[in-house]
């Protein structure tokens, strides 16, 4: 008799753990032939609020980490996403994506994830300066993390989008809320397992399945989140965003990139998210002793 | 002898008016529009007075700018824009702006009291910090119009357009500059609408740079109110906005260009924490205090209106404080003894009162300084507010006036917390002589610029700008140039 194969059963993650949606909906991902391949999370107004409150909780200790631990963590996350590699690949042909193109987009991810993970401990020194001002002060300006971060994920593919965008964004700090693309949510919630086994902390990264339809509006107007990235979007859902993000002056970043282009990396989409931070002091200089002997 | 208090040595000292000159101030009696290198006559015809805040007698007219003068000026700036702003050698673009850096120099002193004159700040911060700034504002971009390529290796750097510029009443010729300099530098052409109340000094300098001998339409000035300024944020051929005033203002901003793909920056408001703690040299902790409140009559949008004080040393901190409070020359702003000029407009000067009312009916102790104000004009006296809470709305809104609250605090972890809880983040301002207390500090603080045992201190390579509801791009430095630059 054939073995029964064990089914997963795919929830959102949120705070590090992997509750199912509290409204106890859900919505079924059909593969090419019409069958049922799982019933999804269809995750609720009220999953997103929890989620930002676990990724504010989380932002102080990641951004406060060293620049070198979070390149580990990040590099973590390529080795973890590796070893997974075959599983990738078979869950993307799943939703309905060609073998090569799967190969190509796993790789790709492996790929820009150590990109990034070496971009951890540079990109300060980089964006940063130390600016020669005319009065006896030592001025610098550096950058730091905008904070929480919602990202609404494009839709071109099931997991080069999300992390093209993602790795960038904790590189630099941040922690975020993603809603994964709708008809690509598998791959979405599997690469939240290889966060949580790569020691990336608890509320670092929120992954949330469900209609950007109806996440949208609460995800640009929410009043703790610092910015959101949307991306694959129509000209009036960009509007909406927009207007949206106006009452707290959430940064709004859209996003327009082919992440099939192995050149769509850079430091632009770190320091997107960075706020700018310029630091004075008085310089003593009593007796006009000089530097030159 | 019994020892005299201060108030008692102010009755006894006092300053012999040190008046400066404004015999050699030219000023028309009435100020058109600058537009593609003419002045110009307003579409409707109709000016304002602009005043002296001090005196409230009218100065000038000036140009009341519609949609049809915006227009027009738009107009003028892509023409420029296209036909030679943008073709133009760099290196040339660089010597124009050097040129008009130049001239302000030359004539610092006549724009820093006109300044005064419309505005009511004190004649020693226009002639020592306005204008010099403002002069070397456009002296520090003006190289960098030939070396973009240095500022963002690795990258296509273009200019994006037409920028339009809408700027505040509180430092109004230094506003201009930091505006129109790194446009200028990185190709663009501008749309400058100054405030309404102060539009004096903006004139002035597109007389100067009509005088530099800048081509036609690269810079343009609309004086008018706040329709002026809407007809320029919904213009469809402006291509960047940069503003800088009230939040409020902000977000109608952000709004009116959603979904459009024109750029913003904006420069909004504060509510900065200015955090003593019991390790600070004192004497100077206190100089920076009167700094960053009393500072340009408080109309600073990172003023140090959140005072916090460990709680070991508030009382002798607060009592040094009321001490310095009473020596602070309140009056004609062009007297070269005034610390404190004139509230800019009676609006300003009933929204501060109103702030004040407010603060005395929450519960909170108020202390003012025992002077005299002048008897015409808008003035405030300096004022202080203890015994409050984070949520009193004294302690939470702007007020944009020389009046500081006070809150105390025990643990350096207290005092980062609230802090950070406000809906602001331009500026922060830390006193201990502990580095490594100060690093923890300014690490964790959540804004643009924090100032170390120092305190509005403002420089052009120096970046400015907020975090959170104050609004987002930088102005100044290396940094301030990415609002002014495609890069692919």
């Amino acid at each position: 008799m054939e073995r029964l194969s064990v089914l997963k059963t795919y929830k959102l993650y949120i705070g590090g753990a992997f509750p199912r949606t509290e409204s106890g909906r859900y919505y079924e991902l059909k593969n090419g032939k019409g069958e049922n391949i799982a019933n999804v999370c269809l995750a609720s107004r009220k999953d997103f609020r929890n989620a930002v409150v676990a990724a504010r909780k989380a932002s102080g200790g990641w951004s406060e980490r060293s620049h070198f631990n979070r390149s580990q963590i990040l590099y973590r996350i390529a080795e973890m996403m590796e070893t997974r590699r075959a599983q990738f690949i078979e869950e993307l042909i799943s939703q309905g994506i060609s073998k090569s193109k799967a190969e190509v987009e796993v790789d790709l991810s492996v790929d820009r994830l150590v990109y990034y993970a070496g971009w951890c401990d540079k990109y300060t020194q980089v964006l940063s300066s130390v600016n020669p001002v005319s009065s006896p002060h030592f001025n610098f300006s550096t950058v730091e993390p905008m904070g929480v971060i919602s990202v609404i994920s494009d839709v071109k593919n099931g997991l080069l989008d999300l992390v093209s965008v993602v790795a960038p964004i904790i590189a630099g700090g941040n922690t975020v809320v993603v809603l994964a693309a709708e008809q690509y949510p598998l791959s979405a919630i599997t690469f939240a397992e290889v966060l949580n086994s790569s020691d990336v902390p608890g509320g670092v990264v929120n992954i949330l399945t469900g209609k950007r339809s109806e996440l949208l509006k609460h995800m640009a107007s929410h009043m703790d989140v610092n910015a959101i990235a949307y991306s694959g979007t129509s000209g009036e859902e960009r509007k909406l965003i927009e207007i949206e993000s106006v009452e707290n002056l959430k940064r709004s970043c859209y996003i327009d990139e082919n992440w099939n282009d192995k050149g769509a990396q850079g430091l632009k989409f770190i320091e997107m998210f960075q706020e700018v931070k310029t630091t004075w002091h008085p310089i003593e200089n009593i007796g006009g002793a000089t530097s030159s002997y | 002898m019994a020892k005299k208090t201060e108030k008692e040595i102010k009755n006894i000292w006092t300053y012999d008016p040190a008046p400066e000159s404004s015999d050699h101030i030219q000023l028309k009696d009435k100020y058109d529009l600058y537009i593609d290198g003419k002045w110009v006559k307003p579409e409707s015809g109709k000016y304002y007075d602009t005043s002296n805040p001090a005196s409230t007698k009218k100065i000038a007219s000036i140009a009341y700018g519609n949609d049809k003068d915006v227009d027009k000026a738009v107009r003028a700036a892509r023409k420029a824009y296209k036909n030679v702003w943008s073709k133009m050698e760099p290196s040339e673009r660089a010597k124009y702006i050097f040129r008009i850096a130049r001239i302000m120099q030359e004539r610092a002193r006549e724009l820093a009291v006109i300044e005064c004159m419309d505005s009511g700040k004190v004649i020693r911060e226009a002639r020592d910090v306005d204008v010099p700034l403002a002069c070397n504002h456009f002296f520090y971009y003006a190289g960098w119009a030939d070396k973009l390529e240095y500022a963002f290796p690795n990258q296509k750097v273009e200019s994006i357009g037409v920028a339009g510029q809408i700027i505040p009443w509180n430092f109004p010729l230094l506003m201009a500059a930091w505006k129109i300099a790194p446009a200028l530098a990185a190709g663009n052409t501008v749309v400058l609408k100054p405030a309404e109340t102060t539009p004096l000094t903006a004139l002035k300098l597109a007389e100067i740079i009509h005088e530099a001998g800048l081509p036609a339409g690269v810079v343009n000035v609309v004086t008018g109110f706040g329709d002026t300024g809407a007809a320029i944020v919904n213009h469809h051929d402006i291509d960047k906005i940069a503003f800088t005033g009230s939040t409020g203002v902000g977000k109608l901003i952000q709004r009116a260009v959603a979904g459009t793909n024109k750029r913003v920056t904006l420069e909004l408001g504060g509510k900065s924490a200015n955090i003593i703690l019991d390790d600070a040299p004192l004497d100077q902790a206190v100089e920076g205090i009167v700094n960053g409140i009393f500072f340009n009559q408080g109309h600073v949008c990172c003023a140090g209106s959140r005072l916090f004080v460990q709680e070991n040393v508030a009382d002798r901190v607060i009592q040094m404080l009321k001490a310095r409070m009473e020596t602070l020359v309140v009056g004609d702003p062009l007297d070269k003894n005034t610390d404190i000029g004139a509230i800019n407009s009676k609006e300003q000067l009933a929204t501060i009162n109103k702030y004040i009312e407010i603060g005395k009916k929450e519960g909170a102790d108020m202390y003012q300084s025992h002077i005299n104000l002048p008897k015409s004009g808008y003035y405030c006296a300096p004022t202080l507010f203890t015994n409050m809470s984070q949520s009193s709305v004294i302690v939470k809104e702007e007020i944009f006036g020389p009046v500081l609250t006070i809150q105390t605090f025990r643990t350096i972890d207290e005092v980062i917390q609230k802090a950070n809880n406000t809906e602001y983040g331009l500026a922060a301002g830390v006193w201990t002589s502990n580095g490594a207390r100060i690093f923890n500090l300014t690490t964790k603080l959540k804004a643009g610029v924090v100032w170390a045992n120092t305190y509005n201190r403002f420089d052009p390579v120096s970046p400015f700008g907020g975090y959170k509801e104050s609004g987002f791009g930088r102005e100044g430095g290396l940094h301030g140039l990415k609002s002014y630059v495609k890069l692919s």
